[in-house]
């Protein structure tokens, strides 16, 4: 198996680019905080799966990808959504069931989606949304729109027939669609290299769909921005699919209800100190920034997500009309005359 | 008016439908080229090309998949599941994904596309092959259901399918499609939710859909040179529900049958029955009777299918000593 391991190139990733990348990682951050601090209040009710830790693949496609680009995602998909500039009150509001709600309370956290940003939703069924993404980006390719469709998917997703299916016909087709994996290393609870046929479970399956094998760091905002732009450009270039393994961790368990004690502390703490958040900001320092623009950006994330919390909490309840709105086109529930 | 067979009419539909809106495209399995398995597609390859009628490898989630991604970004897909059986192969893009999109997402996301099948028994290929499966689509709320019994249907429905903002699983009858019948001149449509009432009778209105619907009109025939004289409602649309005219037809004659090829429990007569139960009670002079396969898979030998399947003599001889 000749699985490539891209380096960083961080001499290509320039100051603004950073600056972006510094920032939203840390609003994705303190946003996933902050759900965290409210499920503890029992103020956001059912399930979620935070994306604490995983920040830097998000914010590298969220940067890298054009505004009118398609993003699908997972049922963790708080950062995926947020990346590409939806509200983030808006995103809080659903999570806490309220009425101004991204879908004023008829998705929940693991349905968060905002169409007019390019956010075409987070599927909570694994490994349903990759055929779909490749069907956006079919749709791009007859429209010459030159769109191009990036779907992220946890480790466990390729295990499943959807992903194979995607895969061939995205191949076959010649698809603008790029296919990325975070690979957590826990498919829910359990160990993906338990329950995997191969070492590195999406790298390892891409000569199988003629796909170059990509594994990079996905802890590392300066090559995920740098596979980003390459795998982006080559979609958009008619160049066909490409599927990126990205090694990632969560700070937590699966949802909610996981305290993860299953993971070894040694590998804890192995992965806390690779945290991209920490990792990236002496490079941003690096790059020219100074100590008190960092603070800046820092002061600034924390107050947007304050203000995004007051505006969720201060919504009123979903409304009852909710329930039988919007199942068909015409805006009813209707199924009889 | 030309005479088209319900596979030519199906054809026909498309052809219709992709002339009018070059954001129509279809994909499935042997559709292309080959013009499907049940030629119910021929024709369409040559003429509007292979980027638009696109043969798809056996990846029945792929292909459901891509129509539901096409349909949330501009196109009017139209997709081909060979079999209805092979339905359960797909069924979360179908329940899970595809039903369920716009309801979550509170309308951001519009699903504009068709599922066609081949549905139902009748052929002999035993009970991977021959399901009659519109009662689980029914069952999921946020997909029409239709389900056409004649050529003229099959086109005019197809077509409204077809332009449909929403998802259509659009069930054919594989057994009707030799059956030839007329089918009007020129862009056809018939719109979406109209049950049509075929025959008039005053003693019992017998609904029926797909192929039982031919069953229940001879059936009908026989009825009348014995006294009985039936009403006859090809339902058509399963979702949405012409109640309307449906329960009024039952309110009319006092009694009501349904003939439904699917195993008994949760047919879609079952609905009707209880939407009947529920709204005309009052009005009903007998039992509701529902004539359907038993609730077994549908066995593959030719004396044990038709014996399974509602016949015309099984309707003739229910409706008969029901109404004794």
């Amino acid at each position: 198996m000749s699985t490539q391991v891209v380096k960083p190139a961080a001499s290509d990733v320039d100051r603004p680019t950073r600056l972006r990348l510094y920032q939203l990682m840390v609003e994705l951050r303190d946003f996933e905080q902050r759900a965290y601090e409210l499920f503890l209040e029992n103020l956001v009710r059912g399930t979620s799966h935070l994306a604490l830790g995983q920040e830097a693949i998000a914010a590298a496609y969220g940067v890298a990808m054009r505004p009118d680009d398609y993003t699908f995602c997972t049922y963790r998909g708080h950062n995926h959504t947020l990346a590409r500039g939806a509200s983030m009150a808006a995103a809080m509001a659903e999570l806490l069931g309220r009425r101004n709600g991204m879908l004023h309370g008829k998705g929940g956290s693991m349905h968060l989606t905002d169409v007019k940003h390019g956010a075409m939703g987070s599927y909570a069924i694994v490994g349903a949304h990759l055929p779909i993404a490749a069907g956006a980006a079919w749709s791009a390719q007859v429209r010459q729109s030159g769109q191009v469709a990036v779907c992220f998917f946890g480790d466990g997703t390729t295990n499943i027939g959807a992903f194979h299916e995607a895969l061939n016909l995205a191949v076959v087709w010649k698809l603008p669609v790029v296919f990325v994996c975070e690979n957590n290393l826990y498919m829910e609870y359990t160990p993906i290299d338990s329950v995997t046929a191969v070492k590195h479970p999406a790298a390892d399956r891409a000569s199988a769909y003629g796909l170059e094998s990509i594994l990079v760091d996905g802890n590392d905002a300066d090559i995920m921005y740098g596979i980003a732009r390459r795998t982006i450009d080559k979609a958009r270039a008619g160049g066909g699919p490409s599927l990126v393994e990205a090694l990632t961790y969560r700070h937590g368990g699966h949802s909610r209800a996981d305290p993860a004690k299953y993971r070894p502390e040694a590998e804890v703490r192995e992965w806390m100190a690779r945290d991209p958040i920490k990792r990236y900001r002496p490079r941003v320092l690096e790059a020219g920034v100074d100590e008190a623009e960092i603070r800046d950006i820092e002061t600034r994330a924390q107050q947007k997500v304050d203000s995004a919390t007051e505006e969720a909490r201060n919504g009123a309840p979903a409304t009852i009309d909710e329930i039988e709105r919007q199942v068909w086109s015409d805006g009813s529930a209707r199924w009889r005359n | 008016m030309a005479e088209l067979s319900y596979r030519e009419a199906i054809a026909a539909g498309i052809a219709q439908e992709m002339a009018r809106d070059p954001m129509v495209y279809f994909i499935g399995e042997d559709i292309g080229a080959a013009g499907g398995v049940f030629k119910a597609t021929v024709g369409l390859f040559d003429r509007f090309g292979p980027d638009r009628v696109r043969d798809t490898p056996i990846s029945e989630q792929a292909i459901i998949g891509a129509a539901m991604g096409a349909a949330m970004t501009g196109l009017r897909p139209i997709a081909e599941i060979m079999f209805s059986d092979f339905l359960a192969t797909c069924w979360d893009m179908i329940a899970n994904q595809i039903a369920k999109t716009r309801y979550m997402t509170d309308g951001q996301v519009s699903l504009p596309l068709v599922i066609r099948t081949a549905n139902g028994g009748g052929t002999r290929f035993g009970a991977q092959h021959s399901q009659s499966l519109e009662n689980w689509a029914m069952a999921v709320p946020g997909l029409k259901v239709v389900a056409p019994s004649n050529p003229a249907d099959a086109k005019g429905l197809l077509a409204a399918a077809i332009r449909d903002n929403d998802p259509v699983l659009f069930f054919e009858q594989k057994s009707l499609y030799g059956v030839k019948g007329n089918v009007p001149d020129g862009d056809h449509i018939e719109p979406l939710g109209h049950a049509s009432i075929l025959r008039n009778g005053k003693d019992c209105t017998i609904v029926a859909l797909a192929a039982m619907v031919p069953k229940a009109l001879a059936a009908a025939e026989q009825l009348g040179a014995d006294g009985i004289q039936a009403t006859v409602v090809d339902v058509r649309s399963l979702v949405p529900l012409d109640t309307r005219t449906i329960l009024g037809e039952v309110v009319k004659t006092g009694r009501l049958f349904t003939v439904e090829e699917n195993p008994r429990l949760c047919g879609w007569g079952a609905e009707i029955a209880s939407l009947a139960a529920d709204e005309c009670f009052d009005d009903l002079d007998g039992p509701i009777v529902r004539i359907t396969t038993p609730h077994v898979p549908l066995p593959a030998a030719d004396v044990l299918e038709d014996a399974a399947m509602p016949s015309i003599e099984r309707i003739v001889q229910t409706v008969r000593e029901s109404m004794r």
